[in-house]
C-alpha cells in the first residue's frame, strides 16, 4: 500500500490540510486554537491501568526526554493488609518496559500511572525567581526553555517529583501536556498510546467534554490534596495508601 | 554512575538539585549579617568595648559578602541569564529577592558604612601613598579632600544611620535565606515559619565567632597584645546568641518530635542514619553543646587570661565547624529523602567539577584573600609607626 | 550654604548611585524581552514556542484516513481501543511521506506479553498469560491476529 501524499491529498482533501497543518509547526499553524476557550487536565483511572509502559515510552519518544528522567512515569504500589500506612513502592526505569511478574499476593497490589498535576496553585511556578516557568492561560504549567536559569528552585518546590534538570540544556524540564499535540487537536502521547483507555486528556471548559460527566459519577482524588496546589490530575480508584 | 537509593524515590529525585555549593552560600551570608551585627553593637548599642573589632567586622563582612553571590552563580545551569533576576524579579518568589536585597545590602550599607568610616583614612592615605595605591585612593575619595571637622561630624551622624538601617537590612538578608527554605511546603524537612529565625541566630553565632577569631589572628601576627576585655565582651555575646539559636533548634525539634506528622518517620529515620554523623554529633554535641559549655565555663568561673584565649579559640572554631554543619544538614539533608517517604538517595560530592569540593575549598578560601587586601587597603586598626603617622595621630587624636 | 559645602562628598556619593541607578534602567528597558509580560509575569512567545514543537505520533486519526481496511478489521475486535501507534512505534514522519518512510516490521513475542503477561498487579478482568505456559513456544500470531485478537477461527470451525 503505497500512497504518496499527492494522492492522499487528493483522496482525502480534509484529513491533508489538517494533517499538513499539525506537521507544519509553526504558531500560525493552529491559528484556530483559542487559549481562553479551554482549561486543561488529565484523568488518570486506576482501576484500568495494567503497568505497559506505552505512556512512559510513548512520553519519551515524543518529547525527546533524556534516559533516566521522566515526565511521566508508572509506579507498582503493594500495600500490606496489615501495614496499609507503609506501602512497597518500585519503579524500574520509570515503569518503561513494564514489570517483573508481582511476587506477593497478600494485600492490594495496583499501578500507579505519575505526571505533573498541572496545578492551578502550582508551587513550582511560584518559587520561579525570573518568570521563567508559569500556568499559562490555558491551564498548562510549561517552562520558558530560552529564559529558565537552571536554579533548581522549582525542582525542589514540586511536591510530586514532576521536574528534573535537563542534563544537557541545563534548563527545567517537566510534562507539557503535550502542548505542541492539544493545541491543534491531538491528544497527549500518553493517553493517545495508552491501551485501556487509563489516561485521559480533560478540557474542564469545555462542557460537551466526558470528563463532567465522569468527575459527576465517581469518586475521584488529587494527590496530596492537604497541599491546596489545586491539581487537575484527577485519579479515579486511588488509594489512599498513594503519596 | 549509580546512585545508592534505598527503598522508593520519584524517579527524578533520585540525583540531588542542590550540591555543596547551596550549603556554602547560606554559610557565607550568615558570616555576613553576623559581622554586621557584631559591627553594630558598637555603633548603635554603644558596648565600647568591643571597639578594636568594629572596622574589623565591617571588612569581614564585606569580604564575605563577595564572595556570597559566587556559589549561586557556579551553580546555576545558565550562569550567563542570571542578570534576569534583575529584569524582571518575581515577586512571589523568595530567589528573586536575593538579588536586590544582595545590592542594598553590599552598596547601600556595608559599602556605605565602610567609606563614611574611612573616608578620612582615605583622603590622608590619597595625598601620602604614590603609584597605583595612590590612583585606588583617589579614586576612593570621589574627588573630594574634604576631611573638617564639621564634614567629619556629618559622616559620622550619617554613618550612625546607616548602621541603624543596616540591622534590619541585615535580619533581612539572612531572614530571606532562611524563608528560602522555610517557605518551600513540599518538603517538611525545610518547611517551617522558624527557618527564617534559626537561620538569623546561626548567622549571628557564626558572625560573632569568625571575628573573634580573626580579631585574636591578627592580633598574633601583628604580634599585638590581645585587648581580653574586648575579646571577653564579644565572646559573652556568643555565648547568649548561641543559648536563643540552641533554644530555638531544639524548639523545632521538640516540636517536630511531637506532633510527628506524616513525615516524622522517614525525617526520624534519616537523622538516625544517612545524618546521624553530621547532624547529631558534629553539629548539635560537637558544634553547639560543646562550645556553648566551654564559653559557659569562662562566664561562670574565674579562668586566667591565657586559659580564656585557648578556650575561645577551640570554642569558635568548633563552632564554626557546628554552623556549616547545620547549613550541610538543612541543605543536603531536605535533599535525601524521597517527597513520597518511601526512601533515601545518597549525596556523593564530586572533587574537581564545577559544583565539587574543590570548587568550595576554593570559594571558603577567597573571602580571606579578599579580606588580606582589604585589610592592607583599609587597615582597621589605628598605624602606629608607619610613614602617614603625624597626619593619622593627628586625626585619631581628635576622635 | 556652609552645610552643604561640608556635606559636598555626600551628594558626590548620591551622583555615583543615581547614575547607577539611571544604567539598570536604562539596559532594563533594552533587554526585557518583548512579550514579557503579555499574559502574565513570563514571557507570552514561550508559549507560541512550546506550540510549535515537532511532533512524533500521527495519532490513529491519520493512519485511519489511509488504512480504512485496517480500521474495518480493528473495530470489530477488543483491539478498537488501541491506538495504531501504541504498537507501531511513532510514525509521524511515515504520514507524512508514506513512500519513503516505511514502519518497522513488528515482533509479537515482545509486543503482546508486554501487556498481557499476567501480573497481580494489573485489573483482575484484563485478559493476561503466563506466556511461557500459555503458548507453548509457538508465536502469538499462530493463534491471535493482532489487529483483532479472538480467535474466531476455532470458533467457525473453517480453516
Amino acid at each position: 500500500m503505497s500512497i504518496t501524499r499527492r494522492q492522499l491529498l487528493i483522496l482525502l482533501p480534509a484529513a491533508a490540510v489538517a494533517w499538513k497543518s499539525i506537521l507544519a509547526g509553526t504558531p500560525e499553524a493552529s491559528p484556530n486554537y483559542n487559549m481562553t476557550e479551554h482549561w486543561w487536565g488529565m484523568l488518570v483511572d486506576i482501576t484500568k491501568c495494567i503497568g505497559c509502559g506505552s505512556c512512559v515510552r510513548a512520553c519519551q519518544m515524543e518529547n525527546q526526554v533524556p534516559d533516566g528522567y521522566f515526565r511521566t512515569w508508572v509506579e507498582r504500589y503493594h500495600v500490606s493488609d496489615y501495614d496499609i500506612e507503609n506501602p512497597k513502592v518500585d519503579s524500574p526505569d520509570g515503569g518503561k518496559n513494564g514489570f517483573l511478574p508481582t511476587s506477593v499476593s497478600d494485600g492490594k497490589n495496583f499501578f500507579v500511572p505519575k505526571m505533573c498535576n498541572h496545578c492551578a496553585d502550582s508551587p513550582c511556578t511560584q518559587v520561579c525567581p525570573v518568570g521563567a516557568t508559569f500556568v499559562s492561560p490555558d491551564g498548562v504549567v510549561l517552562v520558558d526553555q530560552k529564559y529558565c536559569l537552571g536554579c533548581r528552585y522549582c525542582v525542589q518546590a514540586c511536591p510530586y517529583g514532576c521536574r528534573f534538570v535537563d542534563p544537557k540544556k541545563k534548563t527545567a524540564q517537566k510534562c507539557t501536556l503535550c502542548y505542541h499535540r492539544i493545541t491543534k487537536g491531538l491528544t497527549t502521547a500518553c493517553c493517545e498510546n495508552c491501551p485501556t483507555g487509563a489516561r485521559q486528556l480533560a478540557d474542564l471548559k469545555n462542557p460537551n467534554d466526558p470528563i463532567h460527566e465522569f468527575l459527576k459519577t465517581h469518586s475521584v482524588q488529587v494527590l496530596k490534596p492537604y497541599l491546596a496546589t489545586r491539581s487537575k490530575l484527577f485519579y479515579n480508584g486511588l488509594d489512599g495508601s498513594v503519596r | 554512575m549509580q546512585i545508592p537509593v534505598e527503598g522508593f524515590m520519584y524517579p527524578n529525585e533520585v540525583e540531588l538539585q542542590w550540591s555543596v555549593l547551596i550549603v556554602l552560600y547560606p554559610f557565607l551570608t550568615g558570616l555576613v549579617a553576623g559581622a554586621f551585627i557584631l559591627a553594630s553593637l558598637e555603633r548603635v548599642f554603644m558596648v565600647k568595648a568591643v571597639k578594636p573589632t568594629y572596622r574589623l567586622a565591617l571588612l569581614t563582612a564585606l569580604a564575605f559578602l563577595i564572595v556570597a553571590p559566587l556559589p549561586l552563580q557556579l551553580h546555576l545551569g545558565h550562569p550567563e541569564r542570571s542578570f534576569e533576576m534583575y529584569l524582571t524579579p518575581h515577586r512571589s518568589s523568595a530567589m528573586a529577592m536575593f538579588g536586590f536585597v544582595y545590592l542594598w545590602y553590599l552598596l547601600a550599607v556595608l559599602v556605605v558604612e565602610i567609606w563614611l568610616d574611612y573616608r578620612r583614612d582615605i583622603v590622608v592615605m590619597s595625598q601620602c601613598t604614590t603609584g597605583w595605591k595612590r590612583l585606588v585612593y583617589r579614586v576612593l575619595t570621589l574627588g573630594s579632600t574634604n576631611i573638617s571637622e564639621r564634614s567629619l561630624h556629618i559622616d559620622e551622624r550619617v554613618g550612625w544611620l546607616v548602621t541603624v538601617i543596616g540591622i534590619p537590612s541585615a535580619f533581612l538578608l539572612h531572614g530571606y535565606v532562611g524563608f528560602i527554605f522555610g517557605s518551600v511546603k513540599a518538603n517538611p524537612w525545610w518547611s517551617s515559619p522558624l527557618m527564617p529565625v534559626v537561620f538569623l541566630f546561626s548567622a549571628m553565632v557564626s558572625g560573632i565567632a569568625i571575628v573573634m577569631l580573626l580579631y585574636m589572628l591578627m592580633c598574633r601576627l601583628r604580634r599585638e597584645p590581645i585587648d581580653m576585655d574586648c575579646v571577653d565582651t564579644v565572646a559573652k555575646y556568643l555565648f547568649y546568641t548561641f543559648i536563643i539559636d540552641f533554644s530555638l533548634e531544639m524548639l523545632d525539634l521538640i516540636h517536630r518530635i511531637y506532633e510527628a506528622d506524616e513525615s516524622f518517620r522517614s525525617l526520624d529515620f534519616m537523622v538516625h542514619t544517612r545524618l546521624f554523623l553530621s547532624q547529631v554529633v558534629i553539629q548539635i554535641l560537637l558544634g553547639t553543646v560543646l562550645p556553648i559549655l566551654l564559653i559557659g565555663l569562662t562566664q561562670v568561673v574565674k579562668l586566667a587570661a591565657k586559659q580564656r584565649k585557648r578556650i575561645y579559640v577551640v570554642a569558635g572554631c568548633l563552632t564554626m565547624i557546628g554552623i556549616f554543619a547545620m547549613r550541610w544538614n538543612v541543605v543536603i539533608g531536605g535533599q535525601l529523602f524521597s517527597k513520597s517517604f518511601l526512601g533515601y538517595t545518597t549525596y556523593k560530592m564530586a572533587f574537581a567539577t564545577r559544583e565539587g569540593l574543590l570548587t568550595a575549598i576554593v570559594l571558603t578560601v577567597l573571602p580571606f584573600v579578599i579580606l588580606g587586601v582589604l585589610v592592607k587597603l583599609l587597615p582597621p586598626w589605628p598605624e602606629k609607626k608607619s610613614a602617614i603617622s603625624s597626619v593619622a595621630v593627628a586625626a585619631y587624636g581628635a576622635d | 550654604m556652609k552645610a552643604f559645602k561640608d556635606a559636598g562628598h555626600l551628594f558626590r556619593l548620591a551622583s555615583v548611585f543615581l547614575v547607577g541607578g539611571v544604567l539598570f534602567l536604562a539596559f532594563r528597558g533594552v533587554l526585557v524581552p518583548r512579550s514579557f509580560g503579555q499574559y502574565g509575569h513570563y514571557r507570552g512567545n514561550a508559549i507560541k514556542e512550546t506550540a510549535a514543537l515537532p511532533i512524533s505520533y500521527a495519532g490513529h486519526q491519520v493512519c485511519e484516513s489511509c488504512h480504512a481496511d485496517l480500521l474495518e478489521v480493528k473495530s470489530k475486535g477488543v483491539h478498537k481501543r488501541v491506538a495504531c501507534e501504541a504498537c507501531h512505534g511513532p510514525l509521524a514522519t511515515h504520514a507524512d511521506d508514506p513512500a519513503s518512510v516505511q514502519p518497522a516490521k513488528l515482533d509479537t513475542a515482545v509486543l503482546c506479553v508486554r501487556c498481557h503477561e499476567a501480573n497481580l498487579a494489573k485489573p483482575k478482568n484484563f485478559p493476561q498469560v503466563v506466556s511461557a505456559e500459555h503458548s507453548g513456544g509457538a508465536p502469538c500470531e499462530t493463534c491471535h491476529q493482532p489487529h483483532s485478537p479472538a480467535i474466531v477461527a476455532v470458533a467457525g470451525g473453517s480453516q
